[in-house]
């Protein structure tokens, strides 16, 4: 049950790291940008946009917690 | 031939950063308690490694390739955002830089409070080494697989891996002690900006988009990524600067 439990935290360490918000608002860019592809609009500068929006949504809170702290 | 050169590139750039990590905790154990146990449990992990490899990667490449990007892509690019993420937080100051002579001062120091046992095999630095090789080398093993099927050449990334195998033993025997020299967080900005870029470009494939310029918008990317890192960076590194004083960390 351990191993399966630090097998389970290797790889979400792994992949999903210290702030989960990362990764569901990636999964939701995607299923936005696979939708939208899929009915004729080619929006390619989506990704990036809001990829680069996560980072520093995500900066911006580690940071601001830390001031909040200080 | 520009996608080729990227992709060993980034293989060897990611897979060298893990491979730092597992040498070090070697060498740790291996110069405190003996070199026998600490190579046993290195050549264990990675027959391992290479079984687990060999079950994986035949079935990977069965997969249709849009599925495959779509995954992959998203999985680079979560995976590569946490790299970035971190070296955004300590080149600005929010986070302290890895450093790898405490890592191996920890390690040192665990090991001489572990019981040894001195017939047969030294059961806590065949343990620390084989958990040390074993995890970075998935790490490994998941960097070459992902990063090669989906740009359908997996040879070509264990190419990369295989060099970042060779610079990093050669640079441990030359050093032979930790490699704390290596810059480490500018290769982990380095790696983080590949992933992302490899990850936007390859989950927009598999999702449905059409680059403009195909294949030539991958530098396009790659300019976005580093030019909206360095300006977060900045913009960090001022609200360090104004609001919290050089002593602040975070996790």
């Amino acid at each position: 049950m351990n191993a399966l439990k630090g097998f389970g935290r290797f790889w979400y360490d792994f992949v999903i790291g210290d702030d989960w918000r990362l990764a569901i608002g990636v999964v939701v860019t995607l299923v936005v940008v696979y939708a939208a592809a899929h009915n004729g609009h080619n929006w390619w500068w989506l990704l990036p946009l809001a990829v680069s929006a996560l980072l520093a949504v995500s900066l911006l809170r580690a940071s601001a917690t830390h001031v909040g702290d200080s | 031939m520009t996608h080729d050169v990227f992709l060993v590139a980034a293989a060897f750039l990611a897979c060298a950063v893990e491979m730092v990590e597992a040498l070090t905790i070697v060498l740790a154990v291996g110069v405190t308690r003996g070199w026998r146990s600490a190579i046993i449990g290195t050549v264990t992990a990675l027959a391992t490694l290479a079984a687990v490899i060999a079950a994986l990667g035949p079935a990977l490449a069965h997969l249709p390739i849009d599925g495959l990007r779509l995954f992959i892509g998203a999985l680079l690019l979560v995976f590569g955002l946490q790299w970035l993420r971190k070296a955004v937080l300590r080149a600005s100051g929010f986070k302290a830089l890895h450093d790898e002579d405490a890592i191996y001062a920890d390690e040192q120091r665990a090991a001489l409070a572990a019981a040894r046992d001195d017939e047969g095999i030294d059961w806590y630095t065949f343990t620390v080494s084989f958990k040390g090789v074993f995890l970075e080398g998935l790490e490994v093993a998941f960097i070459v697989v992902t990063f090669g099927s989906a740009q359908g050449n997996v040879a070509l990334a264990a190419v990369g891996a295989v060099a970042a195998a060779v610079v990093v033993l050669i640079g441990g025997l030359f050093v032979h002690r930790p490699l704390s020299r290596v810059p480490e967080n500018t290769m982990k900005f380095a790696v983080g900006v590949m992933l992302t870029t490899f990850g936007i470009f390859w989950s927009g494939e598999g999702a449905g988009l059409d680059w403009p310029g195909g294949d030539a918008a991958l530098f396009g990317v790659l300019v976005y990524v580093i030019a909206t890192s360095a300006l977060l960076v900045r913009l960090l590194r001022q609200r360090h600067a104004r609001a919290v004083g050089p002593r602040a960390t975070v996790r």
